[in-house]
């Protein structure tokens, strides 16, 4: 599943400008709003979904090598958040879903774990 | 083992927003050298860890990165108020992080056994009053 149809099926606004990484391919996700879990138990290369607004949530999904954050409950990302954002090459999307609903979609359309 | 590289970092202490900015230039310093992204990730992600702790719980500290063709050492040395208990502080839940700092994402108890479990060897020594050093090991074979 690429990151444009993740988009489109979420009805999430592509809030990050690198619009070249949209047709990159992802199998897994992960949602969460606690961080250290994400850093325990998700894949690499996952798309997360999370709640939470902060730098570390891109950082999180830096160090993993993440190329898509979506943040649900229709959560806005500040300018800061997706300045740093384009410069770890991370999409950010934001769902005007839940978390559980989001989950669902993806995991639906595909995405496991 | 001769080290051939050191880089060092502070880590600021007073800053949440910038914790993990020496793990992101760790990562871009291995990527360059060409290491093998699973190790990149391993130690990208238990050097984070270590990062956010030094901010959490010590007002920041300092961050020694040794490389060598072989081997990946990691060292996070702070002079915070030391672990009263490192095995009940290597249990995967118990935190003693303030509720303000759960509610940035962290704070789950899952700092040191993330460190543990993506490093090949770790060390903790830690006197209460007086610091914690934590060295980590990454073997690159």
């Amino acid at each position: 599943m690429t990151i444009r149809e993740i988009a489109e099926s979420l009805n999430a606004n592509v809030c990050t400008k690198n619009d070249s990484l949209l047709e990159k391919d992802v199998e897994h996700a992960f949602g969460s709003d606690m961080m250290s879990d994400v850093l325990a138990y998700a894949d690499e290369g996952s798309v997360l979904l999370s709640g939470l607004l902060n730098p570390q949530v891109i950082r999180t999904a830096h160090m993993l090598d993440m190329p898509c954050i979506v943040f649900v409950r229709g959560k806005l990302p500040t300018p800061e958040i997706l300045m740093l954002a384009e410069e770890s090459h991370i999409v950010v999307l934001s769902t005007p879903l839940r978390m559980y609903a989001s989950c669902g979609i993806l995991y639906t359309a595909g995405l496991d774990r | 083992m001769e080290d051939l590289l050191h880089y060092h970092y502070d880590v600021d202490g007073g800053n949440f927003a910038s914790a993990g900015e020496a793990s992101v230039q760790v990562k871009r310093v291995l990527r360059q050298m060409g290491f093998p992204p699973d190790l990149i990730r391993r130690v990208s992600i238990a050097m984070y860890e270590g990062e956010i702790n030094m901010v959490i719980h010590a007002k920041g500290g300092d961050a020694d990165v040794y490389l060598s063709p072989e081997q990946i050492r990691v060292v996070l040395k702070d002079v915070g108020p030391g672990i009263k208990d490192v095995a009940l502080a290597m249990q995967e839940g118990y935190s003693t992080a303030p509720d303000n700092i759960r509610s940035l994402g962290f704070g789950a108890g899952m700092g040191l056994p993330n460190m543990k479990r993506y490093s090949d060897e770790m060390t903790v020594e830690s006197t209460v009053g007086v610091g914690t050093t934590i060295t980590l090991v990454f073997n690159a074979f």
